[in-house]
């Protein structure tokens, strides 16, 4: 005999399995990845996410600064005009973790964002869009941190 | 309660850029005090825009977004007089949401 509470504990347990395995796209989506957050590489990010290896597109733009006054807010700009997009990243090469921000992108919105990242120091920049069929696509670009924005 | 974002969106022809400045400190985890202690990390994880009610857009947030952080995207169809709204959560589960009309 199994009680209520043993089933769901289960259920919690078997759903966070297929989650980790990427078999349940759904719930990924919807729950923060944090596996991507802690991942130190653009390779390990992606594997994170489930998405393929990556391969540089013009059709991938970053935009940014050539050289960063202040790391603590390094402007970036992230987009593509292809159509498929799925998820928009934007990633900085040497920091700790080097996802910084994910965007999942629907019909509704152009596949282009800007924000502004922290920079612990001089690195390349990626952005990364990752399609519907699980392809990812990337443009890079160097940066310069004259001052870093991490720790100190 | 975190402070109130601040949110414009432009309408230009059948499409319109929303900014998105947002109150929130953005605590990295790496930074020590002044007793050598790390500051625990505390900042936004997941973003999530709608328009007119429908959600457009989520995103998921790392700690190295900056202090106060700013978004710029932009909503295709949406007119002057529709209806941006924008929320976001931390790490700690404080949440903030607000909206804004396009003009």
């Amino acid at each position: 005999m199994q009680t209520r509470r043993e089933t769901l504990k289960q259920g919690a347990i078997v759903a966070g399995l297929l989650a980790s395995t990427g078999l349940f796209p759904q719930y990924a989506m919807a729950a923060y990845n944090k596996p991507a957050f802690e991942a130190k590489t653009l390779a390990e990010v992606l594997k994170a996410l489930g998405a393929g290896a990556p391969v540089e597109s013009k059709d991938v733009t970053i935009g940014g600064p050539d050289i960063a006054e202040n790391g603590a807010v390094v402007p970036l700009t992230a987009g593509t005009t292809l159509p498929g997009v799925k998820q928009i990243l934007i990633l900085v090469e040497k920091n700790p973790a080097a996802l910084v921000a994910l965007f999942n992108v629907t019909d509704s919105v152009e596949a282009s964002f800007a924000t502004r990242t922290k920079m612990g120091q001089s690195s390349d920049v990626y952005a990364v869009a990752v399609m519907a069929d699980g392809k990812a696509l990337y443009a890079k670009k160097e940066v310069k941190v004259t001052l870093g924005g991490c720790g100190g | 309660m975190a402070d109130p974002m601040r949110i414009r969106a432009q309408a230009a022809g059948d499409k319109a850029t929303v900014r998105v400045l947002m109150s929130h400190e953005m605590e990295s985890g790496q930074r020590k005090d002044a007793a050598g202690k790390t500051v625990p990390a505390w900042h936004i994880q997941e973003v999530t825009a709608t328009h007119n009610g429908k959600t457009v857009m989520t995103a998921e947030w790392g700690p190295a977004v900056s202090k106060n952080p700013f978004l710029q995207f932009t909503v295709k169809g949406a007119k002057a007089g529709d209806k941006i709204g924008v929320s976001w959560k931390d790490n700690k589960g404080e949440n903030r949401a607000d909206e804004a009309t396009v003009s």
